[in-house]
């Protein structure tokens, strides 16, 4: 199974206002980050352009990010374990806070793509229930359906992992 | 405090097999039995019974890996190789229970959205612990007793552990934001620029890492 994650940031002015100038300065170098990150699998883009967001029918005040990967651990260390980090300590320059979630994520098959739509009711089902096995939170994680193996960490990484059975159950 | 963590912690009580463990802790990789033993000044087969005792502990995890250059043919059997196992224990004597309580107020912080404010008090606790620093004790030693397993790489002093993985986990924004602040409060404290210090994370580590010298 692979991992879905959408966000959804609320602008607190315009994409091509003054205030936004450096977040739309970053989309670049952290659109790279992301694809080149271990267990990165999809994004959705809006073009061959790295520095465009992805057009939608939301409404202009929403930055949408929507992406899977092949495990927790290993969207979680392109989220907080990367160069993603300080640019995330930024949020407040850039959006508004919103009381209600803004980031949801679900299990899906591997080689599945889901729509924009699908992804935008996963979070409604998310603020309207809170955590289940179907809309979920790092916070409030669900493991991939039993009878299903999750994939693990990238082939390759960490030449001891693949010998210690202990590093399969290392898993928060 | 459950009894299991006092036996893993217990299982450091020997001044050979913290010797090892240390060793092993502070490469950040694995490490084989014959330079575990080398850095511990004793015997190989020491150094390995030492080493298993760590992982039946809990402390360590062994794996097997291929030392050296030579591959195929001839070059031997897998070596036996150990690393720090994930986990923490804690002892404390009267049971004490902060980290519970530390989850619960960063939760509240986030619900209240008052991280600016904690960052502020982060960052005064910082300079809290820099007026109890030996006066002329090294950085890289301060940050050591902290707990951050300093080590240098590329010209920065790199942090190998999260003092507050726990909760890092939980509210990694909130909790390596408060870092960033404590780690700047204490070097203002110390009379050094704080912006030698900033968010540089990498998976498995501390989200901070600062420049060797002041200068930088």
């Amino acid at each position: 199974m692979h991992l879905a994650q959408l966000n959804v940031a609320h602008l607190r002015a315009p994409l091509d206002s003054p205030e936004l100038a450096d977040f739309v300065d970053l989309l670049e170098p952290i659109n790279e980050l992301s694809d080149a990150a271990p267990g990165f699998v999809w994004r959705l883009k809006a073009g061959d352009d790295p520095r465009e967001t992805v057009d939608h029918d939301y409404g202009d005040h929403l930055v949408i990010n929507f992406s899977v990967w092949a495990s927790r651990e290993e969207l979680w260390n392109f989220v907080y374990r990367s160069a993603h980090l300080p640019v995330l300590q930024r949020r407040r320059e850039w959006f508004l806070r919103v009381a209600e979630p803004y980031s949801v994520m679900w299990w899906i098959p591997e080689g599945y793509i889901p729509s924009l739509a699908e992804g935008m009711e996963r979070l409604e089902l998310l603020r309207r229930e809170g955590p289940t096995p179907e809309a979920f939170t790092f916070k409030d994680f669900y493991d991939a359906p039993a009878g299903v193996s999750a994939s693990g960490g990238s082939p390759g990484a960490g030449s001891v992992a693949a010998s210690l059975p202990a590093a399969a159950e290392v898993r928060k | 405090m459950s009894s299991d963590d006092l036996g893993v912690v217990a299982a450091l009580n020997d001044p050979v097999r913290r010797a090892v463990y240390e060793y092993v802790i502070s490469q950040g990789r694995e490490v084989g039995r014959n330079e575990a033993a080398e850095a511990a000044g004793v015997q190989r087969t020491l150094a390995a019974f030492h080493l298993d005792k760590l992982v039946e502990a809990g402390l360590l995890e062994a794996g097997f890996k291929r030392l050296g250059e030579k591959t195929g043919p001839g070059s031997g059997r897998p070596a036996k190789v150990y690393r720090r196992a994930p986990g923490e224990w804690q002892v404390s004597v009267p049971a004490r229970d902060y980290r519970t309580l530390a989850l619960v107020l960063a939760e509240a912080v986030d619900l209240l959205g008052g991280d600016e404010r904690a960052e502020e008090a982060a960052r005064r606790a910082g300079g809290r612990l820099a007026e109890r620093v030996e006066p002329g004790e090294e950085l890289e030693e301060t940050l050591r007793r902290r707990g951050y397993e300093p080590y240098e790489e590329e010209g920065r002093l790199r942090l190998r552990n999260c003092p507050f993985h726990v909760l890092a986990e939980q509210h990694p924004l909130l909790v390596c934001s408060m870092n960033l602040s404590l780690c700047q409060g204490l070097l203002e404290g110390l009379g050094q620029d704080p912006a030698r210090a900033r968010l540089d994370p990498r998976p498995g580590e501390c989200c901070v890492s600062l420049s060797i010298n002041n200068e930088n």
